[in-house]
């Protein structure tokens, strides 16, 4: 099968060296100074920083079940958008992806999609209830060839239970993505809880539900020496107890969403549901502790834990609507504003956070790699110089749940390349149908 | 900006209102006089204590708060409500005199001959103002008047007492045409 | 000012105006008017979405008094309990010429949603969201103190109040500390450390877990109504042991400055956090409290609605 090839001129590639990219049959056939290819479509890509593709190891696609919300579809349409090339399906689906049958499904929509590649997310335990563990061997070995598992959107609280998950993957090469929230502390929570919930009479969501769920399960790690990730830290206290294990040689790695490298708990005060999101943001000191845990490496990788939810489950009160934000078309320029406007960051860590290390965690081979001749063509171009509005109107996800309407955001994504095959050009979208 | 009222005039008007209000009443016995507040309340008072030195006894006399009658409330920020002060021997049966300082277009009397009616039912209500400047835009009249003042209305009338303002003056500013 | 929502929403001098109308009208009240034709051609809609039998009465006597017309919409029976969400059934109360909404709700922050998303173009006054606040609750408290306490000031400037109880979870200990503090007051809260928030350092007032060298100090004391059901949510070990230590029994009270005033916004539990004799005493000015919310609340909705737009140069 022939595609197109595509001669991209002049990039920053990982923001240093400018160099030419030719992609050609879905890898980089070439990559030099200067290139010239007659039969290619030439892409002037000068100003504009090239970056491995984006990988997410973080996203609720929300089909099958809530399709209301999202879809596969429209879930890798906005990824294409955001410079994604792979998502990762959180399990918190209806029915639970626990069983073989599930996580298959969604890999075939993903695949039918054709824009990303989708990599499901298994359940831990059956149901998402926390008691039996789910079918992890069969899991991994089918098509969809999982290997993380979580209970996101949940906590696997019982401590026997993640005991038993985590030396149970060991045999698959699994990882544990833990939701470290305990829930006896987090009874009818709504916000972080501090100043401001007092203030505004809304549940505190304490740190330490986080933190002592983090303590357990590091020491858990260490003790069945097996893999454990932590999804979306919020806190300093989280940060720490994160360096320590690692510098005892802990296997554990953890992800922070843009959000969290943003936004704070006194967005709340509007009581706008559209800063609800589950764990709560936080503050001003949780962000600076974690914008620095995210340039030492202490915090592995940016996830967006993009959450779309329907306008109903937001337009209310409160204490009646959905946790949740977007963010796969934002993340990128909010990891700009955040850490490489502010100097903490340069491309190439940006490249590590954002693609090498999720693909790494993830086990997903073809992705992360190295910009290279030879390598998957899994490309990301962003213009640093150009800013743009976010529109919630105007965002491919099916929901609208963005935080950052009106916001003006540095970094404009504007092409996508998907195992050699644009998805993006210009800013826009392209329709796997049409080609 | 013209003077129209120094204060001797005003102190010889008001002297001359008081006579003239009770020889149309035959005396205090049956008058309760009401100030509209703010400058009508004093004027009010004045008067109330000139009376009281012609006859040679108290006079019930006290304030009418027209706030909450108006019918002009939508049309500015919301007023503070002045204090209403009903003598004890009320009105019922009485004939009460409302005083004000300014007569223009009517609209605080009838306001106040509302806030009246709540309160009970006169015999009579009569007026008395400082100034009638014209102008009206119901059919209502003053029985008693310090002066008349012809005016425009585009010139404004400033009435200004020593209790509020330090001085006794009458003034009227801005251009007849 | 359109809206009330929370005692942010006013300055000092608003609030002192409130205060002071409120006086007025309290005067007109007791002497022989009982309706002011002032918002007549008004409705003014009720919406409990909460259960609440006094503060519902009580607005709709203030506004009836001023011959606005009053629409009761609460909880039970309606299409609120039927799950209609806030949002159509605000769109229904447009549609129907709502000029303000009075809205209590068991969601903080729900007077706030319906007056930002312009759902309807009325003014929206706060009767109690949540554990938020319950603005009109405060004021009516202000003015009580100041009434009894004021000296003749118009603000509340040295006085001493204890708030004691569920601060936690009240929304009247909020607008209280607020508005007293703004007012000149010092306030102190008094709770067993489990229900007090985290974060109340923050707040313009001293915290105390000691009720009883509390008492002695203070100008008035404000209990906050305790519910049964935080016992079961582990805040304190039962009804005896919180009696013990935070309720307002005669002993309490007769170690009461000779000028204090007792305080509670009801519903009361007789016996738990205020004995019935401490109730039923002279120094109880619960039952006023009621007669003068009618009066602050005709006062809040003079203010509120009989204005018009503000104009530039207006006074």
């Amino acid at each position: 099968m022939t595609t197109q090839r595509f001669l991209l001129k002049s990039g920053k590639v990982l923001g240093a060296d400018t160099a030419d990219l030719l992609i050609s049959n879905g890898r980089i056939e070439a990559m030099s100074a200067s290139i010239t290819d007659e039969t290619a479509t030439v892409i002037d890509l000068k100003g504009s920083v090239v970056l491995p593709g984006l990988v997410d190891l973080h996203t609720h696609l929300r089909e099958p079940g809530r399709e209301d919300s999202e879809t596969v579809a429209s879930a890798s349409r906005a990824g294409a958008k955001g410079g994604f090339t792979a998502l990762s399906a959180m399990a918190n689906t209806s029915p639970v992806a626990d069983t073989a049958g599930v996580v298959e499904q969604v890999y075939r929509l993903g695949q039918e999609a054709g824009l990303v590649d989708v990599f499901p997310i298994g359940a831990v335990t059956q149901g998402l209830k926390g008691e039996q563990l789910s079918e992890i061997g069969a899991m991994t070995d089918s098509v969809a060839r999982v290997r993380v598992f979580s209970d996101d959107g949940n906590c696997v609280f019982d401590p026997l239970v993640m005991r038993r998950a985590l030396e149970y993957i060991k045999k698959f090469d699994g990882v544990i993505a833990q939701h470290a929230q305990e829930p006896r502390l987090t009874i009818g929570s709504q916000m972080n809880e501090g100043i401001v919930s007092s203030q505004l009479g809304l549940k505190g969501w304490p740190a330490i539900a986080e933190e002592a769920i983090i303590a357990r399960d590091v020491l858990l790690a260490d003790h069945v020496q097996s893999r454990l990730h932590i999804c979306h830290i919020t806190t300093a206290g989280g940060v720490e107890i994160i360096r320590w294990a690692k510098a005892r040689g802990i296997q554990v790695t953890a992800e922070v969403t843009p959000h969290h490298l943003l936004l704070t708990d006194d967005l709340a005060s509007s009581y706008d549901p559209v800063f609800k999101v589950n764990p709560p943001l936080r503050t001003e000191r949780d962000v600076s502790a974690l914008r620095e845990a995210l340039a030492d490496g202490t915090i592995d990788i940016v996830a967006t834990d993009h959450a779309p939810h329907t306008s109903e489950t937001k337009d209310c009160e409160w204490a009646q609507a959905s946790f949740g934000m977007i963010g796969l078309e934002t993340a990128l320029s909010i990891v700009t504003k955040t850490m490489v406007e502010s100097g903490l960051l340069d491309w190439v860590g940006v490249a590590q956070r954002m693609s090498t290390a999720p693909a790494l965690i993830g086990r997903y081979a073809n992705h992360g790699q190295q910009l290279v001749v030879g390598a998957p063509a899994h490309i990301t171009v962003i213009n640093p110089t150009k800013s743009w509005v976010v529109d919630r109107d105007l965002v491919l996800s099916k929901s609208r749940n963005t935080p950052y309407h009106g916001y003006e955001l540095p970094g404009l994504v504007t092409h996508t390349f998907f195992a050699g095959q644009a998805t993006m050009l210009d800013s826009k979208v392209t329709d796997k149908a049409v080609q | 900006m013209s003077v129209a009222l120094s204060a001797q005039d005003i102190s010889r008007a008001l002297t001359r209102i008081s006579h003239e209000i009770l020889e149309k009443n035959h005396g205090s016995s049956e008058i309760t006089v009401l100030g509209i507040p703010t400058r009508g309340a004093h004027l009010a008072a004045r008067i109330a204590a000139i009376m009281s030195s012609i006859e040679g006894k108290e006079i019930a006399h006290g304030t009418l708060d027209i706030t909450l009658y108006r019918d002009d409330l939508r049309l500015r920020a919301p007023r503070a409500i002045m204090p209403t002060f009903i003598p004890p021997i009320g009105i019922q049966g009485r004939d009460v005199i409302l005083i004000d300082d300014v007569l223009y277009s009517g609209r605080t009397i009838r306001a106040a001959l509302d806030a009246l009616g709540e309160v009970g039912r006169p015999r009579t209500v009569q007026l008395a103002v400082l100034v009638d400047r014209g102008h009206r835009q119901l059919p209502i009249r003053a029985d008693f008047v310090g002066k008349n003042l012809p005016t425009s209305e585009k010139q404004s009338v400033r009435v200004s007492l020593t209790e509020i303002d330090g001085v006794d003056e009458v003034v009227i500013e801005g251009e007849a045409n | 000012m359109r809206h009330l929502l929370s005692i942010n929403d006013l300055s000092a001098t608003d609030a002192i105006g409130i205060l002071d109308t409120a006086t007025e009208l309290a005067r007109i009240n007791d002497g022989q008017v009982k309706k002011l034709p002032t918002l007549r051609g008004r409705t003014i809609v009720n919406l409990f979405a909460e259960d609440s039998t006094r503060t519902r009465i009580s607005f709709e006597a203030a506004a009836k008094r001023l011959s606005a017309d009053v629409i009761n919409f609460s909880a039970k029976g309606s299409s609120l309990s039927k799950g209609e969400s806030l949002k159509d059934t605000a769109q229904t109360l447009q549609a129907m010429g709502a000029d303000a909404v009075v809205i209590r709700h068991s969601a903080s922050g729900a007077a706030q949603r319906l007056a930002d998303l312009e759902w309807m173009s009325g003014s929206v006054i706060n009767a109690g969201d949540g554990t938020h606040e319950h603005p009109s609750q405060a004021l009516l408290d202000a003015f009580t103190i100041r009434k009894h306490l004021g000296k003749g000031a118009s603000d509340l400037k040295g006085l001493r109040i204890a708030i004691v109880g569920d601060v936690l979870h009240s929304r009247v200990a909020r607008s209280n500390v607020l508005l007293l503090s703004m007012l000149g007051a010092d306030v102190v809260l008094v709770a067993p450390p489990t229900l007090m928030p985290v974060g109340v350092e923050s707040w313009p007032a001293t915290i105390s877990y000691d009720f009883d060298a509390v008492v002695p100090n203070v100008d008035a004391i404000m209990m906050l109504r305790v519910q049964q059901e935080r016992m079961s949510d582990l805040f304190f070990p039962n009804s005896r042991e919180y009696s013990r230590y935070f309720g307002l029994n005669s002993e309490r009270m007769s170690a009461m400055a000779k000028h204090a005033i007792v305080m509670h916004p009801g519903p009361m539990n007789r016996g738990l956090e205020i004995a019935a004799d401490v109730a039923d005493s002279a120094r109880s000015v619960i039952v006023e409290q009621v007669t003068n919310g009618v009066n602050v609340r005709m006062a809040i909705l003079y203010v509120l609605l009989a204005g018009g737009p503000l104009e530039v140069g207006s006074n």
